[in-house]
């Protein structure tokens, strides 16, 4: 336990610096995600019930690849921000706050990069 | 330290029912909803690129009765947190904070996210078959 109080051992450590970015990035990929998320819902009504040609067809036009990856990055993107927001509120211990979202970034990185990887397989191949 | 028993801030134990805080909760609910529905999507698209055996084991699994109840769920949850996520987006800009206001819209949302998602799921089960 310390003597001193809060203001004092929060003074000449700067501010976090990191805030605005993160509360700037939440809005900016929202805004992104608005026409996106409609054109994706849209989209898949128009192919679902095509089959797997069909919906390979989709994903091999190379406007709809480059507005699936953009759509898959700012999707996950957004659910990292959204998440670590969650887990910030309600976990409080260290290790299990950090570690919490190390394995949600983790998972983040690790899907959103498969599903585009998917979508080029798609787009490149044959 | 001689801060900690500061008053704080009434606990949501202690407040009458309102939508707007339901409405507030619903949104982050969805939020959490929807990231785990990504996995799905995910997995669709992977499933697409190795080819027509996967791609029919992710119809049969996005079809049971299982996958359907989900993909309901996530539909009213994507549109729920696009709507209401505008209204977030009116509030950033310093607009619709009278009480009024924030009835109104949030009244509109209801309406507008619950008719996108019967609109969606009507439109996705007219062809026939399921997703």
């Amino acid at each position: 336990m310390s003597l001193r109080n809060p203001l004092a051992r929060a003074r000449g450590l700067g501010s976090a610096k990191e805030g605005t970015l993160h509360w700037v990035g939440q809005r900016v990929s929202a805004l992104a995600l608005i026409p996106l998320t409609l054109w994706f819902v849209y989209s898949v009504l128009l192919v679902m019930h095509g089959g797997y040609e069909q919906a390979r067809t989709w994903m091999h036009a190379p406007l709809v690849a480059v507005l699936l990856v953009i759509f898959i990055g700012t999707a996950f993107y957004h659910a990292y921000l959204g998440l670590q927001m969650v887990i910030e509120d309600y976990v409080h211990g260290a290790w299990s706050k950090f570690g919490s979202l190390i394995v949600i970034k983790f998972i983040c990185v690790l899907v959103a990069l498969s599903g585009i990887f998917a979508v080029l397989r798609i787009a490149f191949g044959g | 330290m001689a801060t900690d028993n500061r008053p704080t801030s009434p606990h949501i134990g202690i407040y009458r029912w309102q939508i707007t805080m339901t409405m507030s909760i619903l949104h982050r609910a969805t939020g959490i909803a929807l990231a785990v529905g990504s996995l799905a999507l995910v997995y669709w698209f992977i499933a697409t690129a190795m080819g027509p055996a996967s791609y029919a084991t992710a119809h049969t699994l996005f079809g049971s009765w299982l996958g359907q109840l989900l993909m309901w769920g996530w539909t009213f949850s994507l549109f729920y947190h696009l709507c209401n996520g505008i209204r977030h987006l009116f509030w950033d800009a310093g607009k619709g904070f009278e009480i009024k206001d924030l009835y109104a819209s949030g009244y509109t949302v209801w309406v507008v996210a619950l008719g996108l998602t019967v609109l969606t799921v009507v439109l996705a089960y007219m062809k026939g078959g399921a997703a």
